[in-house]
Parts: structure tokens; C-alpha cells; sequence
């Protein structure tokens, strides 16, 4: 029978290594723990108002009301339909049109200036344009969340397709490839990374059009939540939103780290 | 003469002029040859095998390749890049079957023939691993099957071993010497290390600056049948590196 025992030194890094990870996780919790208890402390004790800024213990109650009374489901999932329309969208259309502006060369220098302007208007301007355009409801928030997304992708997709290795085009054109063989065998696939990342990106920026949107025009969602909420001063049910919207925002985040492990491994190579 | 080229001109169109790369060069190859081509840099020897492989018009002159006219990438040229250049998100498998795709002729037929070369020489075993997974060596041995798998006529070698570290570089270029002649295949190799052309080739074409001419072309009969690594110790070897290496100084 071999030993298998690590030796000393590995055990001593190895309880190092959970020890330090210990360490993080636990102090991670604390601040939170820290941060609520002392929000909640300070509220009772009258240091703060709790009728401006809340508290812990009635952000709770609110949240149970929203839930019993099913509103939450609601708002979230207007909010949630919003932004993932918007972000799969955004990523989608701005592909196709980065993959446009890659076949033609021409076209790209064409629209190159168009780009630029688009790119460093704020966007938010365009939102009453969409409103009288497109008519208040969703689609206007959608278009808004496009407004936002959809330039930055262009822009990032298309950056990555042009640095795509010259050396490996050149050994794709001696293979006999065509244009459209280069871009589906070697272009795309070599820009999973530019994707995946474009992908993050709008989750965020969706979110922004989204809330944006829904502060202008909307009848439900969590950004209509905020606004009613500040408007008949029910700071309990603004805070509350603005924490299950953080939540929701990290979730999809890190559901888009879990698609990208997934296609990762379905493709079986970290590129 | 499997290839053969007359008279080749090549002119750049650049916003700010007209840059002449190479002004004349005219050569042959006969089938099964390995010949190749040194240069000063920036003399427009990877240009030329560029041109060679269809990939730009030359502005006058005519390249054929089994006595047809080059204008445009054909299956009868092999490309064998700089690195090896495999495809990080492909097996090893489907890097080697690229071509055989691309070309549309990914059948039962050559699939076989592919496996066939990856199992001669070393790399059946590979065939469901990434190429981060292969050594240096063992990845330029890919890239010269995906090469092969689509049984092109002519080799064209556009400083395959520059990547690699020397001690690397004197083994996978005996390898693939090696692999070429059992495969009884024509050979283009573009390289700027002289002792790298005298151990691996029949014939050593020696270009000027540019725009490039054909300076000189070394028949190298003395070293027939010796193979690459054994030619480094022969007493013949020094006489022609140091007369290729007169021939390249700058100020010659």
C-alpha cells in the first residue's frame, strides 16, 4: 500500500487554505449581519428616523405583504421580462449588426461616425421619444433598454471580430474557406469570450433601461415600485425594492456565469 | 516542373505609394522536391508564398502549379502556417478534419486517411484532447497532418518552426522532413535561418532586398540522402552556409 498521507507541509497549506476561506466567508456574513443589526439598532433607539430611512424589521413586513398579497411576483416579474427581453435582444441585434459591419468593411467606415454619436449620447434623452413613439407600456421600456445595450455591443463585438488572428484568416483563405465558412468556423468561435462578456455587460445595462424606463412610464415593474413608493413617501416600500432589485440583478448575474461554465464545458475548452 | 514561376512582379498600392516588393523572380520546382527560400527579412518571402498560394494576384508574371495557371486557393497547394495555429476550441481531431470540412469533402475516405496519418505518426491516441493538452512538438505535428488530410500536391511552409525553442525546433524540422518525404510530398519551406534550409533541402533559393530578385540557387547534391540533423555535422554543410551567408549580407 502506497502512503497516501500528504506530507506536513501540504497539510499545513491546505489548513491554511480553509482557514483563510473560513475567514472570508464568515466576515462577509458579519458585515452584513453588522450593517442590518446596527440600521435596525439605530432605528429604535430614534437615532435615525426609520420613517425616511427605513428599517430592517419593516422592510421585512413589507416584503411579507408584497408577497402574501402576490404583488411581488408582479412587480419582479414585469421588471425580470423586462430586462431579459431587453438584454437578449440588445445581444442578439448587436451581433447581427457587428457581424455586418465585419463582411463589409465599407459599410463599417460608412457608419463609423453614426456609431460615435449614438455611442456617447446618453441614451436616457431618448426615452420620452420612445414614450410619444411607441406608447407607454412595456415596449417603450424594452426600446429603451435596446437604446442602452444595443450600441456598446455593436461596438465590443465588432472590436473583438476584427481581432480576430490574421495569421489563422490567412490559413482559413489557403483552406479554400469562404467568407461565410470564416466567419461560423473561426470568427465566432473565437469570440465566445467577446459574447459571453458582451453578455454581462447588458445584463447590467439592461437593468439601468429597465428601472429608467419604468421611472418614466409603467404600471408595474420594481422601478414603479420606487417611484410610487417616494411619491406617497413609503420609504419602507422603496428600500424594500431596492433590495430585491440588488437581489434579482445578482441573480441573473450569476446566471450568466453559470451559462458561461455550461457553454464552456459543452464546447470543451476554456478559450 | 510542379511548380514554376516566370517573370513574378509583385507592387503594393499603398495610400502613400507604391511599394515594390519583389521585381523578378523566376523558378521551378520538380515534383517531390524540397526547396527552399531564404532571404534578408522584409524581402517578401512570406508575400511571395502568399502569391504562390493564390491568396494575391501577382502584378505580372505567371505562377502554375501542375502546369495550371494560380488565381485563386486550390486544393492541390497545403498552407502550413507560422505556430501551428490549431484551433483552441477544437479537438485535435476536428483541427485535423478543418480542411476536409471546409472543402466539403469530409468523407468516410479521408477520414480514414486523416486517422491513418495521425496513428503513422504518433497522435491517435490524441484525437479527443484540446491542443493546450500537446506539446510544442507534438501540436506542429498536427498542423502539418491537417496540412496532409487534404492531400494537397505541394507543401508550402511559412517558417513553421520560428515558435518553437531551438532544441525543439532541430527535432519537430527532422520530424517533419521526415513525415514529407515518406509522404512523398512537394515541399515550398520559407525560412530565414540558414542552417534550417541546408539541413532540410534539395535546392536553397537565395532572394536579395527588396525588391527582391533571385540572387543565387544552391543545389545542395552534396548532402542528398543525409538526413536533416546528420547534415549539421557534415563537412560540406559549412561551406554552403557560409556561401549563402556572403550572399545575404546586407551590404553585399
Amino acid at each position: 500500500m502506497p502512503d497516501l498521507t500528504p506530507s506536513l507541509q501540504r497539510q499545513a497549506y491546505l489548513r491554511h487554505q480553509k482557514r483563510v476561506k473560513g475567514a472570508v466567508i464568515g466576515l462577509r456574513l458579519g458585515i452584513l449581519f453588522l450593517l442590518f443589526a446596527s440600521w435596525e439598532l439605530a432605528a429604535r433607539l430614534g437615532v435615525i428616523d426609520a420613517f425616511i430611512v427605513s428599517s430592517p424589521s419593516r422592510m421585512l413586513s413589507t416584503f411579507l405583504n408584497l408577497w402574501r398579497s402576490g404583488d411581488l411576483f408582479l412587480h419582479v416579474g414585469t421588471s425580470v421580462m423586462e430586462t431579459v427581453t431587453g438584454f437578449l435582444l440588445g445581444t442578439f441585434v448587436g451581433t447581427v449588426i457587428a457581424i455586418l459591419l465585419w463582411w463589409s468593411e465599407f459599410l463599417s467606415r460608412v457608419l463609423d461616425p453614426y456609431l460615435v454619436v449614438l455611442n456617447s449620447l446618453p441614451k436616457t434623452a431618448l426615452g420620452p421619444v420612445f414614450i410619444v413613439w411607441i406608447g407607454a407600456g412595456p415596449a417603450s421600456i424594452i426600446a429603451m433598454t435596446l437604446a442602452i445595450s444595443l450600441i456598446v455591443t455593436i461596438l465590443d463585438m465588432h472590436n473583438g471580430f476584427l481581432a480576430t488572428d490574421p495569421e489563422k484568416i490567412r490559413l482559413m483563405r489557403t483552406l479554400g474557406a469562404s467568407r461565410r465558412q470564416i466567419l461560423c468556423k473561426l470568427v465566432l468561435p473565437a469570440n465566445f469570450t467577446t459574447m459571453i462578456n458582451a453578455l454581462k455587460v447588458n445584463v447590467g445595462l439592461s437593468w439601468v433601461g429597465v428601472i429608467m424606463g419604468e421611472f418614466l412610464v409603467s404600471r408595474a415593474g420594481l422601478g414603479y415600485l420606487i417611484v410610487y413608493g417616494s411619491q406617497v413617501f413609503k420609504m419602507d416600500l422603496v428600500m424594500t425594492t431596492v433590495l430585491i432589485l440588488a437581489a434579482a440583478a445578482a441573480l441573473m448575474y450569476q446566471c450568466i456565469l453559470w451559462l458561461e461554465k455550461a457553454m464552456k464545458k459543452y464546447m470543451g475548452v476554456t478559450v | 516542373m510542379i511548380v514554376d514561376l516566370q517573370h513574378v512582379k509583385l507592387t503594393y498600392q499603398a495610400p502613400d505609394g507604391e511599394v515594390d516588393a519583389i521585381s523578378d523572380i523566376s523558378f521551378g520546382i520538380e515534383e517531390g522536391e524540397f526547396v527552399s527560400l531564404v532571404g534578408p527579412s522584409g524581402c517578401g518571402k512570406s508575400t511571395l508564398l502568399s502569391t504562390i498560394a493564390g491568396l494575391e494576384p501577382p502584378s505580372a508574371g505567371t505562377i502554375s502549379i501542375d502546369h495550371e495557371a494560380v488565381t485563386a486557393p486550390s486544393a492541390k497547394i497545403g498552407y502550413m502556417p507560422q505556430k501551428d495555429q490549431l484551433f483552441p476550441w477544437r479537438t485535435i481531431w476536428a483541427n485535423v478534419t478543418l480542411g476536409l470540412e471546409i472543402q466539403h469533402q469530409n468523407t468516410g475516405e479521408r477520414q480514414a486517411h486523416a486517422h491513418e496519418l495521425l496513428e503513422r505518426y504518433g497522435l491517435a491516441e490524441f484525437i479527443q484532447k484540446t491542443p493546450a493538452q500537446l506539446s510544442g512538438g507534438m501540436r506542429q505535428r498536427c498542423a502539418l497532418i491537417r496540412t496532409l488530410a487534404t492531400d494537397p500536391k505541394i507543401l508550402l511552409l511559412d517558417e513553421p518552426f520560428s515558435a518553437l525553442d531551438y532544441q525543439t525546433r532541430l527535432s519537430v524540422s527532422a520530424d517533419i522532413y521526415t513525415i514529407i518525404r515518406q509522404e512523398h510530398k512537394t515541399a515550398l519551406l520559407v525560412t530565414h535561418d540558414i542552417s534550417e534550409s541546408i539541413s532540410l533541402s534539395d535546392r536553397v533559393v537565395v532572394l536579395t532586398h527588396r525588391p527582391s530578385r533571385v540572387k543565387n540557387i544552391h543545389t545542395l547534391d552534396d548532402l542528398k540522402d543525409v538526413p536533416p540533423l546528420q547534415r549539421r555535422d557534415h563537412p560540406a554543410f559549412r561551406t554552403h552556409f557560409n556561401e549563402i551567408w556572403k550572399e545575404l549580407d546586407a551590404h553585399a
